[in-house]
């Protein structure tokens, strides 16, 4: 497949467009009770070494035993990847010496991964969607953390990470952008958590990246790569390749030459420095691991996987269009998290289905974010803000009074209903208490009435004055109304 | 009772039974043996208050009728079995003083079932070798002694040498051993023991050191066939920390030691007949033959084309594995460690120091067919030709055979220095007709065949189906009972 360069992606150059080629190697840790070859505890954190089985010590004479569980979020995984599952795999030894790495060798899966090609649809703009190949997702073990503050001059290992599972994901190098690279990691991210195959956490390090950047004019064939090492965030993930981008054309319009490395980006000096080069790369000597057989399960596992499911975010999002007749960008930014598309549902079912996206996205994400809050925590409740929609649809209050509401509804709580009736929030609809406030208005200001049967514009000062003295419960369809009809505009 | 260690391991079990003797008694017995037989080197670490220990539960247990199958017994175990509480050191310097929090899945069967330990046995250093002389701990001596001169101290073979020599000293009743390339069947062989290596998958490696994975088999050393498969039905069994291991039933091995043989095909290979075999030895095979034949069985040749190309590949898989497996000996966590300047050199100093020549040239053998550029050449071919040896003995069997009658080893027992000092191949070749059934993962079992004209052992070897010791222990048996008795070694070596 060729790849039509994008005029609008280029980078340009003292020498001309750029096009910058990226692909993505994302280790994301399989949400799991025990680790992916022993039974020690795979949670977060814990005192130093106390979730390390034998097997994670590696104790003379001690075997790895596949933990059935990361089998399954692998297949779940590559499920929702759209991507082939392979019915046998193998798990190979990755042999290098480090102190966090007690066995000698990380047991991988090298030619033969559990998942193979996939694919993964991304909206990078609200007009902008993409399809990114997924080359393959393996199943490996995370090492130990080496600690080296503790001590002038001793090192410390901790291995409660060692031998937690970590999935894999190889992209093919379809990327063409920072800003894509990054809605790709996010999407990723948004899949894995509707599987609940890992829990996406970039500053817990459940998520990591390394992220291979190369460059070429384009059609061009394509340019060495570098690759940068565990990148952590989707924001560091952008820079990273922005300024390796940048490094590499400044490289070759110097009439200089890519060497193949690899790299660690320092996101405080906003540059990526070299690691180790292609001839410092280890030789990891890969051969299939013999204590463990080869993975196989039959067509009929895989099967009942996917028959439990989630609906996943591609599919929810077109539900969301069709069902509930929303713009496409809303309901992709509606099934990013499941439980945001939950709480929409939620507040939708039996209301207008539009307003109430517009609600979710616009007021209660627009909070949510300022407080960085998760919508599971929102203190308004999918509920609350049903109500707080069907009070505007029944004319109750307006949208502006609406929006005072949601506020008392976040801060206080309390039944929407109930504080509108408490606080006389309530929308004036009685004409003749709106007539008044109008004739008083027209009254006091005929000054301005001259001006308004010139220039038509002036409605909206009138409108403006009777809510003031209405308290801004007056419906403003009614004042429009009146006003045209007095003012005889 | 006259001396208790002069009882095979069954009529011990039956003596106990009987209450003739007790389990105090008997491990007494066996550590006052094991105290004067110093000079043989047979164990690194003697557990006696442990055995003791043992025992007395297995007198009360006796005395409430509540005996285990194995209730009393006292036994040696390899020191690549981990023990819980017990140093283990797989022959080597590295581990230092590791002493295990666990007890390997084989050694505790045997313990489950009322086994006393005696004590940790010596070995070849990780198991790598043929005589026993790449100990840390000082080579093993066999209490066989050449007729010609028996000043020459003879090798007791290896790896389990340690075993084979305890075993054949008469200091346990059984010992465990393992089996990579050969490492229960030729010091069985050495020693006029019996050893058999089950089929792969048999036993739980759990809990032993590894040496190759794919290959190594836990086994027993006995005096008799009949110990053997005694032995051998309390290690064998599922083990779910080993995922190698196989889920199917012990069948009660014992039984079969009675069984008769008629009209079993035995199959001999004609590829095993190989250049330069002494006539001793051809000897030897053509007699099991005709012992085999005037027990009923029926004789035919087969051929095992892949057969000369065993030793070599052998000579890659094991490496490549062993030099894995052995990386974990970095000193960062357990086992001795040499300071450095940085980690780089804590480690070069530490497995230098740590690691005996003949564990340093397999490691570097094995880092070397698995390098970029020779992987394909050398761990891929071998690992094509592994299916074919294996498909050797798959299309033997189909074609009716039961087991296959060779040669346990080339030679008898060599002594100490002379062999491998000049040229490793040399004693690599002490392989060359047990290498194929590991390679095969199938199950052989060396019997003694009578004493050669140096007045050392002999043994024969027989191979079988997978999962089919029963056979194998019927066959060895028919052996047992045709072939020259042996009398062990009076015990020339003991102190006091």
């Amino acid at each position: 497949m060729t790849i039509q360069a994008v005029p609008n992606k280029l980078i340009s150059g003292a020498t001309g467009d750029w096009e910058v080629v990226i692909g993505m190697e994302i280790h994301a840790q399989v949400t799991s009770n025990a680790k992916l070859f022993s039974g020690a505890s795979a949670e977060y954190g814990g005192a130093p070494n106390n979730h390390v089985s034998l097997v994670d010590a590696a104790m003379p004479g001690m075997l790895p035993v596949i933990n059935e569980e990361c089998v399954k979020q692998a297949i779940r995984t590559g499920l929702g990847l759209e991507a082939k599952i392979n019915l046998r795999s193998v798990f190979d030894r990755k042999n290098y010496f480090y102190p966090d790495l007690p066995q000698g060798y990380q047991i991988s899966q090298y030619k033969h991964p559990i998942v193979g090609e996939g694919a993964v649809i991304v909206d990078v703009s609200p007009s902008e969607r993409i399809t990114v190949g997924i080359e393959r997702l393996h199943l490996e073990q995370d090492a130990g953390k080496s600690l080296h503050d503790l001590s002038a001059t001793e090192s410390h290992v901790d291995l409660n990470r060692s031998g937690v599972a970590l999935m894999e994901i190889v992209s093919k190098p379809d990327l063409r952008s920072a800003e894509e690279a990054r809605a790709y990691v996010s999407k990723l991210r948004t899949i894995l958590r509707y599987i609940g195959s890992c829990d996406g956490n970039m500053e817990q390090g459940s998520l990591r990246a390394d992220v291979n950047v190369s460059v070429r004019r384009p059609g061009a064939p394509l340019g060495t790569r570098c690759e940068i090492k565990n990148v952590n965030s989707i924001r560091f993930i952008g820079q990273a390749i922005e300024v390796e981008a940048r490094r590499q054309i400044g490289i070759l319009e110097d009439g200089g030459a890519i060497a193949q490395e690899t790299r660690l980006f320092d996101p405080g000096r906003g540059e990526t420095r070299s690691m180790r080069s292609k001839e410092e790369a280890h030789d990891y000597r890969y051969f299939p691991d013999p204590d463990l057989l080869p993975l196989e399960f039959d067509q009929p596992y895989v099967d009942a996987l996917r028959a439990q499911l989630p609906e996943l975010p591609d599919a929810k999002r077109a539900r969301f269009i069709d069902q509930y007749g929303l713009p496409p960008y809303d309901a992709g930014v509606l099934v990013m998290e499941r439980a945001a598309a939950d709480y929409f549902e939620e507040t939708a079912k039996g209301r207008d289905a539009k307003l109430a996206a517009n609600w979710v996205i616009n007021e209660l994400f627009g909070r949510l974010n300022k407080e960085g809050l998760d919508v599971t925590r929102s203190p308004v409740s999918a509920p609350a803000l049903g109500a707080i929609i069907d009070l505007i649809s029944q004319n109750v209050i307006s949208g502006k009074l609406a929006k005072d509401l949601f506020e008392i509804v976040w801060t206080e709580g309390g039944d929407p209903k109930e504080i509108v009736e408490a606080r006389g929030m309530k929308q004036v609809t009685d004409t003749g208490a709106i007539e008044a406030a109008v004739d008083a208005v027209i009254a006091a200001n005929p000054d301005k009435v001259e001006q308004a049967k010139a220039k038509p514009t002036m409605l909206g000062w009138f409108v403006g004055q009777v809510m003031k003295q209405t308290g801004g419960k007056a419906n403003p369809q009614s004042v429009n109304e009146l006003l045209k009809r007095k003012l005889g505009v | 009772m006259s001396d208790p260690t002069h009882l095979s391991l069954a009529e011990a079990r039956d003596a106990l039974k009987s209450k003739q003797l007790s389990a105090v008694e008997l491990a007494q017995a066996h550590i006052d043996a094991i105290s004067k037989s110093r000079a043989l080197n047979c164990f690194i670490t003697e557990t006696p208050e442990f055995a003791l220990a043992q025992a007395q539960e297995s007198d009360a247990r006796i005395a409430r009728g509540d005996a285990r199958p194995l209730e009393g017994l006292p036994l040696g175990i390899k020191d690549l079995y981990c023990s819980k509480g017990v140093r283990t050191t797989a022959g080597s310097r590295i581990l230092d003083d590791f002493t295990p929090t666990y007890e390997s899945t084989v050694s505790a069967n045997l313990l489950r079932d009322g086994a006393a330990m005696l004590g940790k046995l010596n070995l070849d250093e990780f198991a790598m070798g043929s005589s026993n002389e790449t100990s840390a701990f000082g080579p093993v001596v066999s209490p066989w002694r050449r007729a010609a001169d028996p000043d020459a101290k003879i090798v007791p073979g290896g790896s389990s040498g340690g075993s084979s020599s305890a075993v054949a000293a008469r200091l346990c009743l059984g010992a465990t051993a393992t089996d990579t390339g050969g490492s229960i069947r030729q010091p069985a062989a050495f020693t006029g023991t019996v050893g058999i290596k089950p089929t792969y998958g048999r036993c739980s490696r759990w809990g032993i050191v590894a040496f190759a994975s794919s290959l190594d088999q836990a086994g027993p050393i006995t005096r008799t066939v009949r110990d053997a498969a005694i032995m051998l039905r309390s290690m064998a069994g599922h083990d779910p920390k080993d995922t190698t291991s196989v889920d199917a039933p012990v069948p009660d091995y014992e039984a079969a030691v009675g069984a008769s043989v008629k009209g079993r095909r035995i199959g001999v290979p004609k590829e095993y007949r190989i250049d330069g075999m002494s006539a001793e030895i051809a000897a030897l095979w053509d007699e099991g033959v005709a012992w085999l034949k005037d027990a009923g069985a029926e004789i035919v040749e087969i051929s095992l084309p892949h057969t000369r190309y065993a030793l070599p590949t052998y000579y890659i898989i094991a490496p490549a594995e062993a030099s894995s497996n052995l990386a974990r000996y970095d000193g960062v966590r357990y086992g001795c460690r040499e300071q450095g300047r940085d980690v780089s050199e804590m480690y070069e100093k530490t497995r230098a120091a740590g690691f005996g020549p003949e564990v340093r040239r397999r490691i570097m053998i094995g880092t070397y067919v698995l390098s970029a550029g020779y992987y394909d050449a050398y761990y891929v071919r071998a690992q094509k030709v592994r299916s074919l040896i294996k498909r050797d003995f798959d299309e033997a069997f189909a074609s009716g055979v039961d087991a296959v009658l060779t040669p346990a080893t080339p030679s008898t027992a060599f002594a100490q220095g002379e062999k491998g000092s000049a040229d490793p191949v040399e004693m690599y070749l002490n392989d060359v007709f047990t290498v194929t059934v590991n390679m095969a993962g199938l199950p052989g079992v060396a019997v003694p065949g009578g004493l050669a004209a140096n007045g050392l052992p002999l043994g024969l070897q027989l191979i079988g189906k997978a999962f089919d010791e029963e056979t194998l222990f019927s066959l060895a048996a028919a052996i047992e009972r045709a072939a020259p008795k042996i009398e062990l070694p009076q015990p020339w070596w003991r102190e006091g």
